[in-house]
């Protein structure tokens, strides 16, 4: 994807997020350009998904700014997707979800349908794309969820912890969709607590705990020697809160 | 007991049989009737409550709350409170007289309306206000906004909806206050069963307000055999 139509870079300015005076995401500052896959890696409850759903847009801050900076930025919202933990099917067919998604966005006639026809392809489920998709097995579900974010072909995709459900099997089959979403271009996003999961996955790894961001660095200097005690701590299975 | 009201409620048992087992018209008339008006009631209660129940679970706006409380409340309309305020409205003196729609099956449609609307509404608006709840994140991730999401949940909510109208068509055709006081219980005009049965009752025409029971009570365990079929298949196949 070329940077000149582009909605990154994406930034976190100050972000903060409470609920009832209990500050779950403390003052943030970050900012995400195009290529590297980044992992936002933590313990659970350090705010990954939180600082996620701020970012997409599901949730809006209570204080500090979270902007996309890119020339084409008001198209953001249209150019972004998410894959959620949970996948969330409609009472409808495999296709039909698919199809769905692409109809909210405005895709139409050829197009959709190519697009329809491509994602389930290159999810492995073309063969169950009648089949109702609710009673699919977990993993197909997920890869589902994949199938219709990868449709939309966003600039940006967001990942909430997507194998945290899935046996090894079906998680290696969701990471080998995620190489080839962000091979096709689309800048990836994600959480995890798996920490095998990170290592095979990120270019870069921002590291969460309590709300803060208390480590950002490259993949391979991060897994080498972490810069900071919490994270050193999280690497060993010795941060305890 | 004594053997005499047996032999007369035997007697009316089998008369009623007879009258059903016969086709008799004016029970066929009556059951045909009841069922017209009910199901025109149920037309229009489903083209308003449940896009406007759906409406009031997804759109945020100052005093939703107070008309979610209204609206359950109204779900306990007495009949005969409903027939009264349709009776004054359509009545020569009211606002719509001119209309000339008092004791028609057109004011007993309208009434009954009036007393499932809230029905068909007020549980549309919990089921739609849960389905949200499931796929709200994922529908705005999307792009949807509520009015996308209006006919995206009650297309997915839509075997559960049919247990909804069913409660409103329950609640249309065992009513009987209202129909009597705006229809006026006009034989072979605006009859209806719940009307002839407590007409026929008081009149001690046992037979044919058994047989009208009879039908009242099989049209019920029917249409509700029925919903629960279709909603333990879609369970079944769609998850």
């Amino acid at each position: 994807m070329s940077t000149h139509n582009s909605i990154l870079p994406l930034r976190l300015e100050q972000v903060s997020y409470a609920v009832r005076g209990r500050t779950l995401i403390d003052a943030i500052d970050a900012t995400f350009q195009a290529g590297q896959r980044t992992i936002i890696l933590g313990p659970n409850g350090a705010g990954k998904s939180l600082l996620l759903r701020l970012c997409h847009g599901l949730l809006t801050p209570t204080k500090g700014r979270v902007v996309w900076g890119g020339p084409f930025a008001k198209e953001a919202r249209m150019r972004q997707a998410m894959v959620f933990q949970r996948p969330v099917m409609l009472r409808r067919s495999a296709a039909a979800n698919v199809d769905y998604a692409l109809a909210i966005r405005g895709f139409s006639g050829k197009d959709r349908k190519a697009r329809l026809a491509e994602a389930l392809r290159n999810t492995g489920l073309s063969e169950l794309a009648n089949q109702p998709a609710r009673v699919l097995s977990g993993g197909e579900q997920q890869r589902l969820a994949l199938a219709r974010a990868w449709a939309l072909e966003p600039e940006v995709l967001f990942l909430d912890e997507p194998t945290a459900n899935l046996d090894p099997a079906a998680s290696r089959s969701v990471e080998r969709i995620i190489g080839a979403i962000d091979a096709s271009g689309t800048k990836i996003i994600m959480t995890t607590h798996d920490l095998g999961q990170a290592r095979r996955l990120a270019d870069e790894i921002l590291f969460l705990h309590g709300g803060r961001l208390v480590e950002r660095s490259p993949a391979e200097a991060f897994f080498a020697k972490p810069r900071t005690d919490t994270a050193d701590a999280f690497m060993r299975g010795e941060l305890y809160w | 007991m004594d053997p005499h009201a047996i032999a007369m409620v035997a007697n009316a048992f089998g008369e009623a049989l007879r009258l059903l087992t016969s086709f008799d018209a004016e029970l066929i008339g009556i059951v045909g009737l009841s069922l017209q008006v009910s199901l025109g009631a149920l037309l229009i209660a489903a083209l308003i409550g449940l896009p406007f129940g759906a409406a009031l679970a997804l759109y945020e706006f100052p005093g939703r709350r107070s008309i979610t409380v209204l609206l359950n409340a109204l779900m306990g309309l007495p009949p005969v409170v409903v027939g009264l305020f349709v009776y004054l409205v359509l009545s020569r003196a009211g606002p719509l007289g001119f209309m000339e729609l008092l004791f028609t099956p057109t004011a007993m449609v309208i009434a009954q309306t009036i007393l499932i609307t809230p029905i068909v509404a007020a549980l549309t608006r919990q089921l739609t206000e849960d389905l949200w709840r499931e796929y709200g994140e994922q529908l705005r991730s999307l792009g949807s906004g509520a009015g996308r999401a209006i006919p995206t949940l009650l297309w997915d909510g839509r075997y559960a909806l049919v247990t909804v109208l069913l409660a409103g068509l329950g609640r249309a055709m065992a009513e009987v206050g209202a129909v009597m006081i705006v229809g006026g219980n006009i034989a072979g005009f605006t009859r209806v069963m719940t009307t002839s049965i407590a007409l026929e009752t008081s009149k001690g025409n046992l037979s044919l307000a058994l047989g009208l029971g009879i039908v009242l009570m099989l049209l019920a365990l029917l249409v509700n055999a029925a919903a629960h079929l279709v909603r333990e298949t879609a369970a079944r196949q769609l998850g």
